[in-house]
C-alpha cells in the first residue's frame, strides 16, 4: 500500500491503516524521541502524541514529502518542543579526527587495515547489533541524523529539513556519527572477530 | 599562468581527503573536488580503507533497526486512537 492509499484510509478512520503505520515506525520513532528528551518514558508520551497529531492532521498531508518524512518531522517538532520545556543540555559534539593526523596532513597513526576481512552476513549482523548499542553513545545531534539517514534511510535534504539544520552541517554531523561507528567496529574488529 | 596551473594540479593530504568523503559518499562533491579526491584515492591505501570502513558502517547501521515492538505497544497505541474516534 502506498502513502496515499495509506493516508486515504486513516482519514476515513480506519484502524487497519493506523496499525499498520505504528508497526512500521514506531520503534525507529521511539529510538529518535529518546534521543531528542533523553529519557524512554518522555518518549514514549512524545510518540503518542505524535501518533494522534498524524490521526488528526492526516486531512494537511499533501504529498510533497514522504508520508515518513512528515511524520518524524511532527516527532521532531513535538520532541524538540518537550526538550527545551525540560532543559535538556546538548553535549558538546567533538571532532571525530582529532588527534589523527599530523602537521603535514598525513595519517598520525594509519588506519589498521580491516575492511576486506567483513564479507560474510554473520559478521554484517553482528555489527548491526553492536551499531545498535553504541548509537545511544553518540552526541545528540549526530545520533539523530545516522538514525534519519543511515538506518531510516531518509534523503539528506529532508533530513536537513526536518531537523531544521542546514545541508552542509546534516553531512558534517552524518559523517562524525559514522566515523565513530567506524572506529567501534574497528575495535571489535581488533577483538572477537580478527 | 604558471601558478593556475599548477593549483588546478596540486594534489591534497590525508586529512583533506577525509573530509571530502562525506560529500563523496552523498555524491554532492563538485566535479573538481571529486577529481582531487579519487586522485588522492588512487594512491593512497590507508584513506581507500577509510572510506571502505566507512561504507562498512553506513551498510551496518542500514541493518541496526530497532527491536521488533511488543503487541502490547500496539495495543496502548489503538486504544488511544479508538478514543480519539469517539471526540
Amino acid at each position: 500500500m502506498d502513502d496515499h492509499q495509506l493516508v486515504e484510509r486513516l482519514r476515513g478512520g480506519d484502524e487497519g491503516a493506523f496499525v499498520s503505520l505504528v508497526r512500521q515506525h514506531q520503534p525507529g520513532l521511539l529510538r529518535l524521541a529518546e534521543s531528542i528528551v533523553g529519557n524512554r518514558a518522555v518518549a514514549e508520551e512524545v510518540v503518542q502524541d505524535t501518533w494522534l497529531a498524524v490521526c488528526k492532521g492526516a486531512d494537511a498531508f499533501e504529498g510533497r514529502s514522504s508520508l515518513k518524512t512528515w511524520i518524524y518531522t511532527i516527532l521532531v517538532n513535538r520532541a524538540r518542543s518537550t526538550a527545551t520545556r525540560e532543559r535538556r543540555s546538548e553535549p558538546v559534539d567533538n571532532d571525530a579526527y582529532h588527534g589523527c593526523f599530523d602537521s603535514s596532513g598525513a595519517w598520525a597513526t594509519a588506519p589498521v587495515p580491516w575492511s576486506e576481512k567483513v564479507d560474510d552476513e554473520i559478521v554484517a549482523r553482528q555489527f548491526a547489533k553492536l551499531v545498535s548499542q553504541v548509537l545511544p553513545d553518540l552526541p545528540d545531534a549526530q545520533q539523530q541524523v545516522l538514525l534519519l539517514r543511515d538506518v531510516e534511510g531518509l534523503p539528506a535534504a529532508e533530513v536537513a529539513t526536518l531537523l531544521s539544520i542546514s545541508d552542509g552541517n546534516q553531512r558534517v554531523l552524518l559523517h562524525r556519527a559514522r566515523c565513530s561507528i567506524r572506529r567501534h567496529l574497528e575495535n571489535a574488529m581488533g577483538g572477537e572477530w580478527s | 599562468m604558471v601558478v593556475i596551473w599548477w593549483k588546478k594540479r596540486r594534489g591534497i593530504v590525508c586529512e583533506q581527503a577525509v573530509r571530502l568523503m562525506a560529500g563523496y559518499l552523498d555524491g554532492v562533491l563538485p566535479e573538481a573536488d571529486r577529481a582531487r579526491l579519487e586522485a588522492h584515492l588512487a594512491e593512497c591505501p590507508h584513506c581507500s580503507e577509510h572510506l571502505a570502513q566507512l561504507r562498512i558502517a553506513i551498510s551496518a547501521a542500514g541493518h541496526a533497526q530497532p527491536d521488533d515492538l511488543p503487541e502490547k505497544a500496539i495495543d496502548d497505541l489503538v486504544a488511544v486512537f479508538r478514543r480519539w474516534q469517539r471526540e
